[in-house]
């Protein structure tokens, strides 16, 4: 395919950097050393590095140089009902360099019934023109049929794509049932790929917007009063156990409460492979603007699942990522702007879904979970980068300062302070959910394919470098539990003779069969007849083993008779 | 608590209890000489007469009734099963005709509701309002017979709590049950071991949270029948900590024996365990369950009781999905718990009446005519014998199925003495019921037991709208394509179509201004056309 890999790169071979005196954070370990770049790739790291002359360094004064951050969910020019989000590629790409991101993933969200290609293509197009970081897809599977099996089929091995995201919500929209995402699961484990899931319940929210509107709520705090964290909690449940049954690795996407976080680790804690990504807004702020009397305010933290006006929840959120059991960060940065919001005003249902969160999303971990001793350095490498990429099956060309990989690289100050505002952000967005914020930790230097895009304050970037990293389907992050357990868990049918006591008359004309079994007559498969040869030599039959049997019923006996293996044993 | 006393029967209601009772002349003396004296058995779960592809279990209300005392249960409350497109009205009164002449003890009855359509709700309501049903129950499992979405099931909640109705759910996720059968069918398992493969412990566990999810949002109560696992019991735990008004059943089957048997070479053997959800394959659940009940996690014991004959059970010989569903118990069901629980040291004579007896008749809204040995309660009381030892066998059985699944096991404690109505009816081991004599015991509505907390909480958690300045900045004109866009509901319930709040009629007058909102196709990415008000933008939405 002439879409992969690399393309329109301009020359960037001229690129050599040295970093010299940084300490080096992997998700792994920490250590000092100095950096060689050249040719958008990481050439040497140790000491005394022989480099060629005339390279451009930088000197860390033992700062930390960690991999560039990966933000695994974003919504960059994302069509909505006849308009865009207003960042598009060229401007979220930039508020991510400026937070210290170097990799997004965006989701291709096609309309129902369209084709998955066609959206693939048409997103490839709009981030080639304008990305300036490199970037990854992820597709959305919005409906279900064989057609769309093909085209999964196609993207998974042919065009860079291993995973997908199938919804639990938005009724009669994008809603798949329960069996529908049994199949999508059972499908993508086959094949390698992972399931993202959007987990709420949408036929109880639809139930329950209905009732909010009805009783007069028609404000964005209708938003998160008929999307209680319940119906979250109960959809990742869900979720995990068609998981658990299709052996097939699962990854819930916007984790926005502690009850849902509650379940992906104690699912953890029975062994699922399951991976919970909350979202800078869910880590950084929390749902009681809902409220504010302010409209445009209120309806700018409209998002989906809502965030939970429980005060505490930041602070758990932060916690369960320090401890492993969410796995990575991403931003599910989808801003609309005030006007566009305002498409619900008299309705909080139309209003457009979607919070900032992309460039905002490094420092906020780091103020919330690195500076106030939750996580160290390495964990916070691995929640905003590392784990990213191996989920990806990117490791470690991305995630990972090392010989060979990508020259995608933050140098971290710690030290630095800033408040987030909307007037100072890079996105195209009037409000900033974390509006006047006060964080720790900031990039000094972000480098982005071996050139400095971040210095000094100043943000150089060009449109349209982005280039697109397939991502291989089977990424042993997920994957390794998952193949041996397949092998462990196979089903055999118990070995035994045929019984041919007495049947009773039925009729199937109740309909009481359920339509399941109508389908499948096990007379086809070739252990049964094996059996079925056999069962002649069971015994003749034995009367005095006969049941006591209720008088009045009709039997239907085989020719055969009764043979003792019916008997009590 | 317990304690000493004589206690005075007539007319089949206790008259007295207390020490040195003044009665009359000519009354049969019963010297239970120290042994305990409980209130008779409640088993909350029964389907005597759930048909199955046109065939009927073999115990009847006759039988099963005569097992039920025979076991020291002297109150049973049937499943009325009707099939989908069925009357409930009719089912129900087959139901009441049926055990009205057979059944040997007092007996009421849940009504099955087998889908969800607006014909259901009149005779619900009529159900509930003059027949005498409080309890009714709903299927998350049944792909395609009995099953009902989320979306019904909250309606069906939300209908059930107006009437004040316990819910029962049958909690297991079906969508994934047939999937999990066909593809175990494709596999080449079609025997018993097929019907626990294809019902893992997981989708019960997943259905129970679900059920309670959607009893939180309706605020209603919720009742879980049969539970059988350990992690569906473990949800049940949880949501009762978090203060979700939920309860548990288990049934016998799953407090006595383990689901390793479907494994059995005996097909028949293997097949008479087949019951939904199916029985764990974990060997270590019955104990689990047990401790929990001793705790108050779980509040009731029934038996499911629903058996059916070796050769009923071979519709299924060829296909585990076409097996009858239903296991014995309604006879053994006070001696395991007896056995398995205050034998052990787990529970307390007290917890077991509880158990047993007393909180199925306060859920229900029996209590305390059934439940209780007090003056003016019915005379429904056990002689209970802690030391009797019995060894469970299908030939000394009062059931009619072959099979017995708790074959071979030994049972200490058992009745000495049944009184129903007043009436001995078992004593020393040799049964003397009357068929017929069973009342049907009509339920109010509002069980205080289920009811009181969820009442509370009606009025703490009404909800507001915040009421703010109205929105008048620019608005983006969308094109209203509902096709896609907007979920269904939203479009269903436009604000417009209910009664609008004062406030918003404000709105909707000044709504107009904002321009033709339904508009033509505006193709995608062009410029977006902004509609300014006449106003302009007004400070409200500035930033703050």
């Amino acid at each position: 395919m002439s879409y992969q890999g690399k393309k329109n790169i301009p020359k960037i071979t001229s690129d050599r950097l040295l970093i010299k005196g940084g300490r080096i954070v992997n998700d792994d370990q920490s250590f000092h050393a100095d950096i060689y770049m050249e040719d958008g790739l990481i050439k040497q790291i140790g000491d005394n590095l022989i480099v060629p002359g005339g390279v451009k360094t930088i000197e860390a004064n033992g700062k930390m140089v960690i991999p560039g951050g990966i933000d695994i969910h974003t919504h960059f020019q994302m069509p909505y009902r006849g308009t865009t989000t207003v960042d598009d590629f060229a401007q979220g790409s930039k508020a991510a360099l400026a937070g210290g991101t170097t990799m997004i993933v965006d989701h291709v969200i096609p309309e129902p019934g369209s084709s998955l290609l066609e959206a693939y293509d048409q997103w490839r197009q709009w981030a080639d023109e304008k990305a300036c970081c490199d970037y990854s897809l992820h597709v959305d599977v919005t409906h279900w049929d064989d057609s769309v099996k093909q085209e999964l089929d196609n993207l998974i091995k042919e065009k860079g794509v291993n995973s997908f995201q199938v919804y639990m919500a938005y009724k009669d929209y994008y809603q798949m049932s329960n069996s529908e995402l049994y199949e999508v699961f059972t499908f993508l484990a086959e094949r390698g790929g992972i399931a993202q899931i959007h987990a709420e319940n949408g036929e109880i929210i639809a139930k329950e917007q209905g009732r909010m509107l009805q009783m007069g709520i028609t404000g964005p705090e209708g938003h998160v009063l008929s999307r209680p964290e319940e119906l979250e909690a109960e959809a990742v449940f869900r979720a995990v156990t068609i998981a658990s049954q299709t052996n097939c690795p699962l990854y819930v996407t916007r984790v926005m409460s502690k009850s849902a976080a509650d379940i992906i680790s104690q699912a953890r804690k029975k062994g699922n492979v399951v991976f919970g990504e909350p979202i800078t807004a869910s880590l950084g702020t929390d749902g009681t603007h809902y409220w504010s009397k302010n409209w445009a305010k209120a309806a700018s933290f409209v998002t989906s699942p809502p965030l939970s006006p429980d005060p505490t929840t930041p602070d758990y959120l932060n916690t369960l990522l320090a401890s492993g059991d969410l796995s990575v960060t991403g931003s599910a940065h989808c801003t609309f702007s005030v006007a566009q919001k305002a498409i619900g005003k008299d309705d909080f249902t139309q209003i457009p879904e979607g919070v900032n969160g992309v460039e905002e999303r490094m420092v906020l971990i780091w103020d919330k979970a690195v500076t106030t001793g939750k996580m160290d350095e390495n964990m916070f490498v691995a929640v905003t980068s590392t784990n990213a990429a191996k989920i990806l099956n990117l490791y470690p060309r991305k995630g990972r300062i090392a010989v060979g990989s990508d020259a995608d690289l933050v140098i971290w100050d710690t030290d630095a302070v800033r408040t987030i505002t909307a007037k100072t952000h890079n996105s195209a967005a009037e409000y900033n959910v974390f509006e006047g914020m006060e964080l720790r930790g900031a990039p000094l230097v972000v480098i982005c394919q071996g050139k400095i895009v971040l210095e000094d304050g100043n943000l150089h970037v060009t449109c349209g470098v982005g280039r697109f990293i397939p991502c291989s389907p089977f990424p042993d992050f997920a994957y390794k539990r998952i193949k041996a357990r397949k092998q462990l868990a196979v089903l055999r049918a118990v070995p035994r003779g045929m019984y041919d006591g007495p049947v009773s008359e039925f009729s199937m004309s109740r309909g009481g069969t359920p339509s399941a079994s109508a389908r499948t007559s096990p007379t086809k498969q070739p252990v049964r007849n094996l059996h079925q040869s056999g069962f002649s030599l069971a015994g003749p039959p034995t009367p005095e083993d006969a049941p006591i049997r209720p008088p009045g019923r009709r039997i239907v006996v085989p020719p055969g008779g009764r043979s003792n293996i019916t008997s009590l044993s | 608590q317990s304690f000493y006393a004589d206690v005075y029967v007539e007319d089949g209601i206790i008259k007295q209890v207390g020490e040195n009772l003044a009665v009359p002349g000519g009354v049969k003396v019963i010297e239970a000489n120290g042994r305990m004296i409980i209130p008779g058995g409640i088993d909350v779960n029964t389907c005597l007469m759930k048909s199955y592809l046109g065939t009927q279990p073999v115990d009847d209300f006759l039988q099963g009734t005569k097992a039920a005392l025979a076991g020291g249960t002297t109150m049973i409350m049937d499943h009325v099963t009707p099939q989908p497109g069925d009357s409930l009205l009719e089912a129900f009164e087959r139901w009441q005709e049926a055990a009205d002449k057979k059944a040997c003890c007092d007996y009421s009855l849940h009504v099955d509701i087998p889908q969800w359509n607006e014909n259901v709700k009149d005779e619900l309501e009529l159900l509930a309002q003059d027949k005498g049903i409080n309890s009714f129950q709903l299927y998350m499992a049944y792909k395609d017979l009995y099953q009902m979405t989320d979306a019904q099931l909250y309606e069906a909640f939300s209908f059930l709590k107006q009437l004040g109705a316990v819910v029962l759910v049958h909690a297991e996720n079906g969508d994934l049950i047939a999937q999990e059968q066909r593809k175990i069918l494709e596999m080449g398992i079609t025997g018993p071991e097929g019907h626990p493969l294809s019902r893992p412990e997981e989708l019960e566990a997943e259905a129970v949270f679900r059920a309670i999810t959607l009893g939180n949002r309706v605020n209603c109560p919720v009742y879980i029948t049969k539970v059988m696992s350990k992690s569906a019991a473990d949800t049940i735990t949880q949501a009762r900590r978090k203060g979700s008004v939920v309860f548990g059943e288990p049934i016998t089957a799953s407090l006595a024996t383990d689901g390793s048997h479907y494994w059995s070479k005996n097909w028949a053997k293997a097949a008479a365990y087949v019951t939904s959800p199916p029985l764990s394959p974990d060997p270590t659940t019955p104990d689990h369950l047990h401790t929990l009940l001793a705790c108050g996690d779980l509040q009731v014991v029934g038996s499911a009781h629903c058996a059916y004959s070796t050769s009923q059970k071979a519709i299924g010989k060829e296909d585990f999905t076409l097996i009858p569903e239903g296991t014995n118990g309604v006879e053994e069901r006070m001696g395991f718990v007896w056995d398995k629980a205050v034998a052990m040291g787990k529970m307390d004579e007290n917890q077991f009446v509880a158990v047993t007896s007393t909180n199925a008749a306060k859920i229900f809204n029996l209590y305390p005519r059934k439940g209780r040995i007090a003056a003016g309660s019915d005379a429904d009381i056990v002689i209970w014998d802690p030391d009797s030892v019995k060894t469970i066998t299908a030939k000394l059985q009062q059931s009619a199925a072959e099979y017995n699944i708790f074959e071979g096991l030994e049972c200490r404690g058992g009745p000495a003495l049944v009184m129903s109505q007043g009436r001995i009816v078992y004593e020393g081991g040799k049964l003397q019921a009357q068929q017929g004599t069973g009342r049907f015991l009509p339920r109010k509505p509002f069980p205080d037991y289920a009811y009181q907390r969820v009442k509370c909480r009606n009025q703490v958690k009404s909800k507001q709208g915040v009421t703010r300045g109205i929105y008048d900045g620019p608005v983006y004109d969308v094109a209203p394509t509902p096709k896609y866009i907007t979920p269904a509901p939203s479009a269903k319930t436009s604000p417009t179509s209910h009664q609008p709040p004062p406030i918003r009629n404000l709105h909707q007058s000044n709504f107009s201004l904002s321009g033709a909102q339904i508009d033509d196709n505006i193709p995608r990415r062009s410029g977006h056309r902004i509609v300014a008000p006449p106003g302009g933008r007004s400070n409200i939405t500035s930033l703050g």
